[in-house]
């Protein structure tokens, strides 16, 4: 009874996670490589992923700092930032992340500052919905195969 | 799937990315497809494997990377005489002029990154196009 309480608990937090599109179809494919060598596949690429992307985030905020900052370094971070989002589905943050690299195309010094606060946000939201997410996942132990979302 | 137990015809992968998502995924994508592959974090690492004497019939190669891009290292592995498929996988649209100039350094094929399972159907008929 409980179990089926948890995994219901869980399919309604991960359905969340699409439906306000702070996830895309792309961790789904991640949840689909997982098998029973590597059962918690998704969990662990999002764990590298926060901890890459923190790193990150990091040496924009430095970079931003000490005016009249570097935009082709910048631009690399926020590369990198946006490619390692968009291969796990973080959505929200490659959204974000994408229109910070305009504000910093179009030499919009104030909008790329504001727009790194949203990438930060978002950033922030993410870590904090995927967190209990999968402590609930495996509290809730094995599941039906991967659904995609509704 | 195709998981060959013969020595002689198993395929062999080289990833080449400086991420480590991206390795992690793409790493995972070809196990799971019985594909044994090695995993490299720039170009440079990729000649370097090359010069050891290694063999893969297919390298995934990322565009942007420290050390030696993937541009770079096509050009430089073809140079080398290396015939293996090279598929260039990266964040880059397909039309952009970095890509243009990534194909003609001589890719066999060009996927947009996050790579999926399909996508890597369509770079494997390549590899059996070489055969």
């Amino acid at each position: 009874m409980e179990g089926n309480s948890l995994r219901e608990q869980v399919a309604a937090m991960r359905q969340s996670l699409f439906d306000e599109e702070i996830l895309d179809k792309q961790f789904v494919q991640m949840e689909e490589l997982e098998d029973v060598h590597n059962p918690n596949f998704a969990e662990e690429l999002m764990t590298l992923y926060f901890r890459d992307s923190s790193k990150l985030l990091v040496s924009v905020e430095k970079a931003l700092e000490r005016p009249p900052y570097d935009a082709n370094i910048l631009d690399k971070f926020l590369h990198q930032l946006k490619g390692s989002s968009a291969s796990v589905g973080a959505n929200k943050v490659r959204i974000e992340t994408n229109k910070m690299r305009e504000a910093l195309k179009a030499e919009d010094v104030e909008r790329t500052k504001s727009q790194f606060q949203l990438v930060k946000r978002a950033h922030k939201t993410l870590k904090g919905k995927m967190e209990p997410y999968f402590h609930l996942l495996r509290q809730a132990g094995p599941a039906d195969a991967a659904q995609p979302p509704e | 799937m195709l998981k060959s137990k013969n020595a002689t015809t198993k395929m062999m992968a080289l990833v080449v990315d400086d991420s480590i998502v991206n390795q992690r995924i793409h790493h995972k994508l070809l196990e799971n497809f019985g594909i044994e592959n090695q995993v490299v974090g720039n170009g440079k690492e990729a000649i370097d494997v090359h010069c050891s004497g290694k063999h893969f019939d297919l390298i995934l190669m990322d565009m942007d990377m420290p050390v030696m891009n993937g541009i770079e290292a096509t050009r430089m592995l073809r140079a080398m005489g290396i015939r293996s498929t090279i598929a260039g996988v990266s964040s880059h649209s397909s039309l952009s002029e970095d890509t243009k100039e990534f194909i003609e350094a001589g890719l066999d094929d060009y996927q947009e990154k996050p790579l999926t399972p399909a996508k890597l159907v369509s770079i494997l008929h390549k590899v059996n196009l070489h055969v």
